[in-house]
């Protein structure tokens, strides 16, 4: 057996001469991509909002998919999420975690647009109190 | 399984086959497990602005007060110190530490300068009478923002700190650890920007 390899797999987490790249995390073409990714899609968003570009009423839903478009690219080309095989339990924790925020989200703006609508008005108030 | 096949495994960086994962990926998935935690509290405090921000009480609205000329040059700040923090990484993974402090200095520079453009903006709020006691849309405004721009105020330190900490111990295994959690708190704190530019601010300003 090779008695290199085996120095190797002896020598602790936090020994001195461990390898260069002990992970994959990008490279200076990976970080440049991902920067004019984001700057387009920042540009992109500043441009349908502050022009006529797109139909008034679609303003919110294109600025949302710019949005989220731009934060995939910061996933996958700034923290280096990928479908690799020491990422599996990174994108799991993170499918959970969206799955949190949209319950947060959705379900705050469900019940409170819910409890809005249904609220009495004043004048409603009185006559009942009449 | 024999010592040969485990020395073997671990040499091709195979995880999965032999023992547990390095402890870079560990640390890594702890400290992602944070960072998701973290937008998870942020989340709350996106929904609570997303209910209040019609609420000015009579006082003035998103479309009157924020000016997205500044919040541009905020977000490149905050696009290109992502881009220095990403670069001085890779220096310190080569071990080239002029690099690693060109890097990470200049990204100091971007993000103070991001820390001072939002709080000349509170000032400027505050002095215009539209301070967080205004109205619910304003108290929303200043707790979202604010939480952001103390969440970098608190990556500011730690950089200063994981700066003097490489320089003294050089860059070794568990300095670079605890920079490349340094460097996934900072590029989380961009995502947050971008929802809240999104949110906040453009849709605000129309």
């Amino acid at each position: 057996m090779d008695p290199a390899s085996h120095d190797d797999a002896l020598r602790g987490a936090d020994a001195q001469g461990d390898a260069f790249d002990d992970s994959p995390s990008g490279s200076v073409v990976t970080y440049t991509v991902g920067l004019v990714f984001a700057l387009l899609l920042t540009g992109g968003s500043f441009l349908v909002s502050q022009t006529h570009l797109l139909w008034a009423p679609g303003v919110p839903a294109g600025l949302a998919v710019l949005a989220i478009a731009q934060m995939g690219v910061h996933l996958v080309f700034f923290i280096h999420i990928s479908t690799g095989r020491d990422n599996a339990n990174n994108v799991l924790a993170l499918a959970f975690g969206l799955l949190i925020v949209t319950l947060v989200v959705a379900g705050s703006l469900w019940i409170m647009a819910n409890l809005n609508a249904h609220m009495l008005s004043p004048a409603q108030i009185m006559q009942m109190q009449r | 399984m024999s010592a040969h096949a485990h020395a073997e495994s671990a040499h091709a960086g195979d995880t999965t086959a032999a023992g547990p994962a390095p402890v870079r990926i560990v640390v890594a998935y702890g400290f992602w497990i944070f960072l998701l935690s973290d937008i998870i509290m942020f989340s709350a405090l996106f929904a609570a602005y997303a209910v209040l921000s019609g609420q000015t009480a009579g006082g003035p609205s998103g479309r009157e007060l924020f000016e997205l000329r500044h919040v541009a040059v905020e977000t490149l700040c905050l696009l290109f110190s992502s881009y220095t923090c990403g670069l001085g990484m890779l220096a310190i993974e080569r071990r080239n530490l002029p690099g690693f402090y060109l890097g990470f200095a200049l990204t100091f520079v971007l993000g103070a300068t991001f820390l001072g453009l939002e709080l000349s903006e509170f000032a400027g709020l505050v002095a215009r009478g539209a301070g967080p006691s205004r109205s619910a849309f304003l108290s929303a405004f200043f707790s979202l923002v604010g939480l952001h721009g103390a969440h970098v105020s608190v990556g500011l330190l730690w950089m200063m700190f994981m700066v003097v900490q490489t320089a003294a111990k050089g860059p070794r295994e568990f300095i670079r650890r605890r920079l490349l959690c340094f460097s996934l708190f900072w590029h989380a704190l961009d995502i947050i920007w971008v929802a809240l530019l999104t949110l906040v601010y453009l849709m605000g300003a129309r």
